[in-house]
């Protein structure tokens, strides 16, 4: 059982680590091109593994910016995975204890937390052990491959790689919107609150950080109050 | 910048993102039994998924038609529950295949 959950996991995390490669590397292009060497990037990656904070965060370093300021954007940024973590806290089953939290909470990004929410039922540490280890070391490697050998790599096959993620997401997303028309209606809503930050003036002055907390804050909580779920769907979402 | 420059970044930088991570997960001890609460619970991944790929996904290459065609690709196959490496290696081979032949062209 331990071994299969284990297994489970590994397997389901393959994707996110394929996907990390690839924009872990975009971002050890980008951080020693910006004036870090590798060892720093490689160091931010293995710290923090969150995408848009780090990519927010290499200017302020390098620009000399106040560790407030950092520290701030950090917050805003990556405020959508406190989200994420009480999400994910009725989710884990009582295998969870301090030790396990501790450890897991590390590797909450938005492609383990989908994988993870996406499961039937409870999910095990074994699980989540095999769903955070090579999303983690694939964040790791792509970090000092991009930094040491980006220039080797074709150019366009690395801007092909860029839609990885996002077709994750998809296969995330589309497949129960496809079975139920109140998560359908969610993400419509969702991706319609989204173009509009994007390309209203005003809105789309807004830091990318909270225009997802608030998107997804709107688009959730008008499905709730409107569709909210039944006990049968509570069965598959716990 | 030094490395002791650096260093003090990186420590306010990672302390703040875990903490963002760590606390809700351990301030939340018991199954939540609210009904509101869970169907918002129920409803937030997708939503936060979808803010994140639209319109975001449409820049995600180097051009929007090889990332129309990407988008198409991971749809179709998104549609009849293929797994998530087969959606998302067949979509980066779809904007491969158009990048190279939008370089021909």
């Amino acid at each position: 059982m331990e071994r299969k959950g284990f297994k489970k996991g590994i397997v389901d995390g393959l994707p996110i680590c394929f996907g990390y490669l690839s924009v872990a590397f975009a971002f050890g292009i980008f951080a020693l091109s910006s004036g870090l060497n590798s060892l720093e990037a490689l160091l931010i990656s293995m710290t923090n593994v969150t995408s848009a904070g780090q990519l927010a965060a290499v200017p302020i370093m390098v620009g000399g910016g106040t560790l407030f300021e950092l520290a701030a954007a950090q917050f805003i940024i990556n405020l959508r995975y406190s989200l994420m973590s009480v999400s994910l806290s009725q989710k884990f089953d009582s295998s969870f204890k301090l030790p396990q939290k501790i450890l897991c909470a590390f590797v909450v990004t938005d492609e383990v937390f989908a994988v993870a929410s996406s499961q039937k039922g409870e999910i095990s540490k074994h699980y989540m052990y095999g769903l955070i280890l090579t999303p983690y070391l694939g964040w790791s490697a792509g970090t000092i491959l991009g930094a040491v050998a980006g220039n080797l790599l074709p150019k366009i096959v690395i801007t092909s790689l860029g839609i990885a993620i996002y077709a994750m997401f998809i296969a995330i997303v589309v497949p129960p919107a496809r079975e139920n028309r109140h998560t359908l209606i969610c993400v419509v809503l969702a991706i319609a609150l989204s173009c509009a930050f994007h390309f209203i003036p005003l809105l789309s002055k807004i830091p990318s950080g909270f225009v997802v907390i608030i998107c997804a804050v709107l688009a959730s909580t008008v499905a709730a109050l409107l569709f909210p779920i039944s006990n049968e769907e509570e069965g598959t979402q716990q | 910048m030094t490395f002791s420059a650096f260093l003090p970044y990186l420590i306010t930088m990672a302390l703040v993102t875990y903490l963002v991570r760590l606390v809700p997960l351990l301030a939340v001890k018991k199954k939540i039994e609210n009904k509101f609460v869970l169907s918002f619970l129920h409803y937030m991944p997708f939503a936060v998924l979808s803010v994140m790929t639209v319109p975001a996904v449409f820049y995600s290459t180097g051009s929007l038609l090889s990332a129309v065609v990407g988008v198409t690709v991971a749809l179709i196959l998104a549609f009849f529950k293929r797994s998530l490496l087969l959606v998302a290696a067949s979509a980066s081979a779809a904007v491969l295949i158009c990048e190279l032949i939008l370089q021909i062209v």
